[in-house]
């Protein structure tokens, strides 16, 4: 029996090896890579993953939502930089995290080779000779015959009816099935390899960016014209981006109107023009959620949308000094969406407008509030700056902040600050003739992600061989079955035997029907333990 | 019916199933009170145990001691009675749960887990289900005290604290694969949990039955439960089969369905990462028990860390962290 355990043994690789050896190097590292591919350590490592991948979802991450690490940053001065130095910002880019799963990928790969060649030695192994022991067994049977006749046929025929190999011995035959679980294991742990490999190769070699585009406006894709854009390691450039450009013609939305949820999005789809090369046909596409425009590699997204105000500056010259759609973001559920508006090229004085955009704008006791994110009653509500006009310094410059330090708030009369209200189509003037601004109308803008994840087939195929070997693993149930005569005080005994590994599995049933079969109808059973 | 007339049914048949569960859980309850009750000290019981721990290190965790309790004994009919009728409760307040999940859905017309409230009716419904299937098949009895009180205190929070009326969706929870998505996480959740409950059984058992062999003596309530082996064997079935299915349910589904929905198979939301932390340790759980020195009570511990780690990535991330997995009206 000890000899089934001594097979798991060797199959699951070294046994935990003691104490280091006395060796030179070559000693000490094979000492090492034997600790390094045990089981207790991938349990150890196992472990450390789970716990390594906490952190990540506690404290905020700068490739999810940088300004929050920005904020804590801000708020905890003697902590912010501590977890800075321990990479608890970007944890699954941190050199400790990515220490232990290389460490778990290479102490995989170290135990299911060996493994693997072990099991393949097995495959042409026979069945094992009865130990001598039967009645030891968890599944035991005896009964007596007059003679022994041709039991050991009829024992062999039943066992490989039920799927058994067979070996026949001296006065017995041993039998064994469910080689595939450890064929199934070995599949898990080696699909789980192509699945990282699958996985590590869209992280190395893919890239991700985001776009604002205005309805009516257009994209074309390299990297210049992302928002935002993050590239794999192994990214080269603009030449690994496909050539295709598309116009966003038409942008809808409905949202919930009455009922507990109202105000939550029902649909969205945009209508896409787009041509995958520049001189491919221009074909049209739906874009939803859920729905991805896929092109050459590359997956459009529709990620998010909101308001852009038509707006025209006029300075104090009477010259447009801005005009066209300002993209504003929006700041609650119900879209009253902040933006601004710079004209920094208006004379006498540059003029920058900042407020809110409200779709379906109610003044309320605490100002303006937007009561419903469709565009019912749609009003621009801003204040404006004036001042002397800046060298051009080439900075970027956020497009959604108005930087205030060398400029100052237009005031009232009576010394308010100057604020105004438009509805589509109406104009306010600038205090002290400084111009105009008149608020055209507004279009609505789609947020479009634009991504590539090669090896994702590879991932996914990985995966999937993965759960078929672990249904293999988990749900083949190896059993090894003898059935043995011989003389007892002259008679003749027939013993049938068996031992199940893992969890009990109807071994008693088995061994029962087995015997059933082999014994002629008259004589007697006895049953141990 | 129109879908209001469906959304009344579903809010009178959760109430109902929570107080029917609560039932089932006082007559589960009364059966170990009436265990408890009843010390016993016979030699018997010990020279059972002590074949039951031999047989286990005979066969060295590889053969196993059959399903049947080691410590059969002429229990009490009103024991018996209790159990059986706390068994037919559940059934009913099964029937009546799945009536209000379903309708549920009917008035909302959608699968219905689009919200904090509805996946935990539907999560508890997977514990019933989960539990009901296998009741029979690895003698579960046992387990009823437990199970009910999982169920009837989730239904009953989600019906006093979580209620949304029924609505429709938001656009990114539109997708079959969140269909397969939630309800691979939900089965295997139920899963989770009824082995997460066989597993602290398993701890106390395990203790009892060390104590009878240093000489001590064991309530009958705990008699009546299976041997530990028996135990350590029943929470291995269960969990091997939810193994592969939250495997198939998070690392397939999930990612398929985050890629339709928001771009990106993984962005190590907190949603995803509890999901993949409570994959690891059931994979560690696995390992823990063809690891020597680790089976039995380790692997017990482990199975029991899981099964919070899974509760936490459904209550405390949806509660305490915020991710795109935040759901429309929690
Ligand atoms: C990425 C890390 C790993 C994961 C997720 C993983 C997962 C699993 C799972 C789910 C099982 C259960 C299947 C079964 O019971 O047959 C398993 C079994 C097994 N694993 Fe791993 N494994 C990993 C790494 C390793 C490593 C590094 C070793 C080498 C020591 C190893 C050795 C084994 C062995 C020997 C079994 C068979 C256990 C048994 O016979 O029950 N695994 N593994």
């Amino acid at each position: 029996m000890s000899e089934v355990k001594d097979r798991i043994a060797a199959a699951s690789g070294p046994e935990e090896p003691s104490g280091p050896p006395a060796l030179g190097l070559v000693g000490w590292l094979r000492w090492t890579w034997r600790q390094l591919t045990s089981m207790k350590t991938a349990l150890v490592l196992l472990f450390l993953l789970a716990l390594g991948a906490v952190p990540g979802s506690l404290v905020p991450q700068t490739p999810i939502d940088p300004i929050k690490v920005s904020d804590f940053l801000e708020a905890h001065k003697t902590l912010g930089p501590l977890y800075d130095k321990l990479g608890l910002f970007d944890v699954y880019k941190s050199a400790w995290f990515s220490a232990i799963y290389l460490l778990l990928f290479i102490s995989l790969i170290g135990c299911v080779v060996p493994r693997l060649s072990v099991y393949l030695k097995g495959l042409r192994a026979r069945p094992p000779k009865p130990p001598r022991n039967l009645n030891r067994l968890p599944g035991y049977q005896r009964f007596e015959l007059s003679e022994a006749g041709d039991v050991l046929e009829v024992a062999t025929r039943e066992l490989r009816k039920r799927r058994f190999r067979v070996e026949a011995y001296d006065g017995a035959v041993g039998a064994e099935r469910g080689y595939l679980r450890e064929a199934g294991n070995l599949l898990f742990h080696f699909s789980l390899i192509l699945a990282l490999v699958g996985v590590a190769w869209g992280s190395l070699f893919g890239y991700r960016g985001s776009v604002l585009v205005v309805v009516g406006n257009g994209f074309s894709n390299s990297v210049a014209q992302y928002d935002d854009f993050t590239p794999g390691r192994a990214f080269s450039g603009d030449d690994d981006l496909p050539p295709f450009s598309l116009t966003v013609k038409d942008f809808e939305v409905k949202f919930q109107e009455d009922g507990p949820q109202k105000g939550a999005a029902r649909e969205f789809k945009a209508q896409l023009d787009y041509q995958e090369t520049p001189d491919a046909p221009e074909k049209s596409y739906e874009l939803q959620v859920n729905h991805p425009l896929k092109l050459d590699g590359s997956s459009v997204y529709l990620l998010g949308h909101g308001y852009a105000p038509r707006v025209t500056v006029r300075d104090g010259q009477g010259n447009v000094a801005f005009s066209g759609p300002a993209p504003f973001l929006p700041q609650d559920s119900n879209f009253a969406s902040f933006g601004v508006i710079k004209a920094p090229d208006a004379r006498p004085e540059t003029l920058g407008f900042e407020g809110f955009f409200l779709p379906t704008a109610f003044i309320g006791e605490n100002g303006p509030v937007s009561m419903f994110p469709d565009d019912l009653n749609p009003a621009l509500v801003m204040t404006g700056y004036y001042g002397r006009p800046q060298p051009e310094t080439g900075k970027p410059e956020s497009v959604y902040q108005l930087d205030k330090s060398k400029l100052t708030q237009f005031e009232q009369k009576n010394g308010d600050k100057w604020r105004l209200q438009l509805a589509p189509g109406q104009s306010a003037q600038l205090p002290d003739k400084a111009g105009s601004i008149t608020f055209d109308g507004y279009s609505r803008w789609v947020k479009l992600q634009i991504s590539h994840t090669p090896g994702t087939g590879l991932a996914l195929a990985g995966i999937s061989l993965a759960i078929l070997g672990l249904m293999g693993s988990l749900f083949v149930h190896p059993r090894r079955t003898w059935v043995r005569v011989r003389e007892e005080d002259g008679r003749t005994v027939v013993e049938v035997a068996g031992l199940d590994r893992g969890p009990e599995r109807g071994l008693g049933d088995e061994i029962q029907a087995i015997t059933t079969a082999l014994k002629p109808a008259s004589s007697s059973t006895q049953e141990q333990p | 019916m129109s879908p209001e007339t469906y959304a009344q049914v579903s809010n009178l048949l959760i109430p109902t199933a929570t107080v029917i569960y609560a039932l089932a859980m006082v007559s589960h309850a009364m059966e170990w009170a009436l265990g408890r009750a009843a010390v016993a000290k016979t030699a018997a019981v010990k020279e059972e145990v002590l074949v039951a721990s031999d047989g286990a290190t005979v066969s060295g965790g590889v053969g196993d001691v059959p399903d049947a309790p080691t410590v059969e004994e002429p229990a009490s009919e009103r024991l018996d009675a209790a159990s059986r009728i706390g068994l037919l409760l559940t059934w009913l307040g099964f029937v009546l749960h799945l009536g209000g999940v379903v309708t549920r859905g009917l008035a909302a017309e959608r699968v219905p887990w689009g919200n904090m409230y509805e996946f935990s009716i539907t999560a508890s419904l997977a514990v019933s289900i989960v539990y009901l299937i296998f009741v029979q098949r690895y003698k579960l009895q046992y387990l009823g005290l437990g199970v009910t009180f999982v169920v009837a205190a989730v239904l009953g929070l989600a019906a006093l604290a979580l209620y949304t009326p029924a609505g429709p969706l938001v656009p990114a929870l539109h997708s079959y694969w969140l269909v397969i998505h939630v309800s691979a996480a939900a089965i295997s959740g139920g899963a989770f949990t009824v082995g997460g409950l066989v597993s602290v059984l398993y701890l106390v058992k395990a203790r009892a039955e060390r104590r009878v062999l240093a000489g001590g003596t064991m309530s009958a309530s705990l008699r009546r439960l299976p041997s530990a082996e028996a135990m350590d064997g029943t929470a291995y079935k269960v969990l091997a089969f939810a193994f592969p299915l939250w495997t198939f349910g998070v690392l397939v589904a999930g990612p398929i369905w985050a890629e339709h929905a928001w771009g990106r198979y993984w962005g190590w939301d907190p949603k995803e990462v509890w999901s993949l932390v409570t994959w690891v340790v059931y994979a560690a759980y696995l390992h823990a028990r063809a690891t020597a020195g680790w089976r039995g009570r380790r692997a017990a511990t482990i199975a029991i860390v899981g099964w919070f780690v899974f509760i936490f990535n459904f209550v405390g991330v949806n509660l305490l962290v915020s991710g795109l997995h935040s759901y429309a009206g929690v």
